[in-house]
């Protein structure tokens, strides 16, 4: 009886993978027409007057970052834990009636955040800080979602029969803190309806609206703080975990170095939080605190270049996988663009790259090298990886798989050069000067030099797109046609023959 | 010790949380009050001036405009003085931005004036040829919400102390004082007192007869706003 492999039980984890690939289909749509609209600005009226207020740029751009961030990455992230946690714990969800209930009750409550996201960006109810953008009654169901996620960790922590957490555990409870403390604080705030006038009328104007509790400099620092961890623990902590089980388990390979592992866990976690001052170099936050931000940026290498080491030495004497096995190919590319990713973003950390970097495209090609080449990528291949397990099929098509990776990884290269050439073109155009010390350029002559660029990255950012309804439709004939098989697939790879 | 934490999830859980929290502690906290306190010559935001500070914020100006001058000769050069920590002092939220698609805002108010920005809004590619911005025209229908602005004044008036129907002092030595309403029909009186001063500049006959009613159109709002930034 205790030889038997365990049942784990995949409920939540299948709704989570549905909802990860559909946001990620709105999300990057949604990203592609932003790109579109750059370059073409018609691409604002695609539904004609009437609706311009909302298929506007600046109406949509939020509506992007929230969609692929706790859309697409969240509830891959979830759907990754959900089936990674029971394996790892050697619990079965199933177990325990009160964790699948919670496990339900996360993935709906989620939902309907999300809808009310959608809808009040749409109507223009927003706080306006980055990523942050939520009014304070969706804060609110923001912070029983997450307490209920929480509880499920370590719900499912507590009634493991594996006593030692494995490595993407200490990575999914690090996702859980990170992201409970940023978003609580950042997120501060003080409901207008509590204003009461001289004529003794209380409860005035729009329920929903509030003001932050930070004014100005501060308010930058907290968001800051907040939006550079946001994207500690929404793009690298969890996406770590994932690699950390979804790379051994697929190519047959221990992980490297567990003394690496530790080094770069614990040194991810001192190092980062430092690093939120580079969003404000030359801005009118003290001196000290943009030094700091600079100089751990740079130390923010050793520990992200530790995983991202740790994980291509796991594929020591095995690289023919890397040609033989498009699921191999997915994460080894996408831990190279880590180490690409946390290398550029060091650099332009670094004040004086900064100065010529900073509200530039720049900026734009960093986030998504690191976003398509390595969260995307990553996510993708953990579905992928997950799919035949949980339904108990074949995945559809292998070819269909590689020519997905071709292609996203050229809308990825497309993306990332453009930007940079984009950016550092206008950064240097800004600050160039005349013979006589005046500007040589007016702001719109640095506006319609980048046309060809933003059209390259609109390129990009849609063969990105047009390889995730490749992945879409995999998974999704994965799902629904193939043969059923008998027992989930144990040993052998489905990528392996 | 490592080896022990791992087994106990408990005491992991704090360990990382301390690793985690004691950076934003020691980066926030020690500048905290005195990156509080506004500059000479900073007033808080009029009913209208607000009221138009939001319609920046629905409409997300601040995904393609930074507000935030960098003291590089560069920018100085081109927006004007580089920015102090006092002058968001009346910021909640700060509208710094992260990418410039568009020019800063920061003093736009020194070298833009109101009909400038009634023809941009509606044709920003007919004022700066070339420009990727997309017209908004449905800011001179949609109607502003003074009430919830009034609400924000009274409420930052009340948690925060900020100085409405108080004396401001000004750089030259005077002071001003910036009205708040006592009740929503005082306040709707004094923002659209101010909106008859910014319509004066206006073409749009349809905003003027709309004033005229006493509505105030978002660009209205949003125009006292623009002009506001100094």
């Amino acid at each position: 009886m205790e030889n038997r492999p365990l049942e784990y039980d995949y409920t939540v984890a299948k709704m989570f993978m549905v909802s990860t690939i559909v946001l990620g289909i709105v999300g990057m749509l949604i990203g592609v027409i932003l790109a579109f609209q750059l370059a073409y600005p018609d691409v604002n009226l695609m539904l004609g007057e009437k609706f311009a207020e909302y298929t506007n740029f600046s109406r949509l751009r939020p509506l992007h970052t929230d969609a692929v961030i706790f859309g697409f990455t969240f509830n891959g992230i979830f759907a990754t834990w959900y089936y990674v946690g029971q394996r790892v714990l050697k619990v079965s969800m199933a177990e325990s009636r009160f964790l699948m209930f919670l496990g339900k009750f996360h993935f709906w409550a989620y939902m309907l955040i999300i809808v009310a996201v959608v809808v009040s960006l749409l109507a223009g109810v927003t706080t306006s800080k980055e990523y942050s953008e939520f009014e304070w009654p969706i804060d609110i169901a923001v912070v029983v979602v997450w307490v209920s996620w929480g509880v499920s960790i370590f719900g499912l922590i507590g009634i493991r029969r594996e006593k030692s957490l494995y490595i993407s555990v200490w990575y999914y409870i690090a996702t859980f803190l990170g992201i409970a403390m940023l978003y609580l604080f950042n997120s501060m705030e003080i409901p207008t309806f509590l204003g009461q006038s001289a004529a003794g009328e209380s409860g005035i104007g729009d329920w929903y609206h509030s003001v932050s509790m930070y004014a100005g400099t501060n308010d930058a620092l907290v968001q800051w703080w907040y939006g550079h961890n946001a994207v500690a623990f929404g793009f690298t902590v969890p996406i770590v975990a994932m690699i950390y089980y979804f790379l051994p388990k697929e190519s047959g390979q221990a992980i490297y170095s567990y003394k690496l592992s530790l080094l770069s866990f614990w040194g991810l976690m001192f190092v980062y939080l430092w690093a939120g001052g580079h969003h404000l170099l030359y801005s009118t936050v003290p001196d000290w605190m943009q030094t700091m931000g600079s100089i751990f940026s740079v130390i923010l290498i050793l520990p992200s270049w530790g995983s991202a080491i740790n994980m291509l030495l796991t594929m020591k004497g095995e690289w023919q996988q890397v040609a033989s096995s498009p699921l191999i190919k997915f994460m080894i590319l996408g831990s190279t663009f880590y180490m690409f990713s946390t290398l550029e973003g060091p650099i332009q950390a670094i004040k004086s790259v900064n100065a010529i970097a900073h509200f530039t495209d720049w900026i734009i090609g960093h986030v998504h090298d690191g976003t398509l080449g390595w969260v995307g990528f990553m996510i993708m291949a953990a579905l992928y990886h997950m799919a035949p397990r949980v339904f108990k099929r074949e995945i559809y098509s292998k070819s269909l798989m590689v020519m997905q990776f071709w292609i996203q990884t050229l809308g990825v290269v497309l993306y990332f050069t453009s930007m940079w050439v984009a950016g550092i073109t206008q950064g240097m155009m800004w600050r160039a000067h005349d013979e006589f010390g005046n500007l040589a350029y007016s702001f719109i002559d640095t506006v319609t030099v980048l046309h060809p660029y933003y059209a390259i990255r609109g390129v990009g950012g849609l063969l990105y797109l047009v390889g995730f309804l490749m992945f879409a439709y995999n998974i999704y004939k994965t799902m629904s046609s193939r043969r059923v098989e008998e027992s989930e697939l144990q040993s052998a790879s489905p990528m392996g023959a | 010790m490592f080896h022990w934490l791992e087994k106990h999830p408990f005491f992991f859980a704090v360990a990382v949380f301390v690793t985690i929290a004691f950076a934003g502690a020691i980066e926030i906290i020690p500048n905290f009050a005195q990156a509080s306190r506004p500059t000479i010559g900073t007033a808080p935001y009029s009913t209208l001036e607000l009221a138009g500070r939001h319609v920046y914020i629905k409409n997300s100006c601040n995904a393609c405009h930074s507000q935030l001058v960098r003291p590089f000769k560069s920018e100085t050069d081109r927006y004007g003085h580089y920015s102090l920590s006092g002058e968001y002092a009346y910021d909640r939220p700060f509208l710094w931005g992260s990418k410039r698609t568009g020019p800063d805002l920061m003093r736009v108010g020194n070298y833009r004036t109101t009909d400038w920005h009634e023809n941009h809004m509606k044709d920003p590619a007919g004022v700066v040829p070339g420009s990727i911005m997309p017209s908004y025209r449905w800011l001179f229908k949609n109607d502003t919400d003074i009430d919830t602005a009034f609400a924000e004044q009274l409420t930052v008036a009340k948690f925060f102390s900020v100085p409405y129907n108080k004396p401001v002092p000004m750089k030259d030595g005077s002071s001003i004082v910036v009205k708040m309403g006592s009740s929503i029909e005082d306040a709707k009186a004094i923002a659209l007192a101010e909106a008859k001063l910014i319509v004066a500049d206006m073409k749009d006959q349809d905003v003027k007869d709309a004033v005229a009613k006493n509505k105030i159109p978002e660009i209205v709002a949003l125009i006292a706003y623009l002009n506001s930034l100094k």
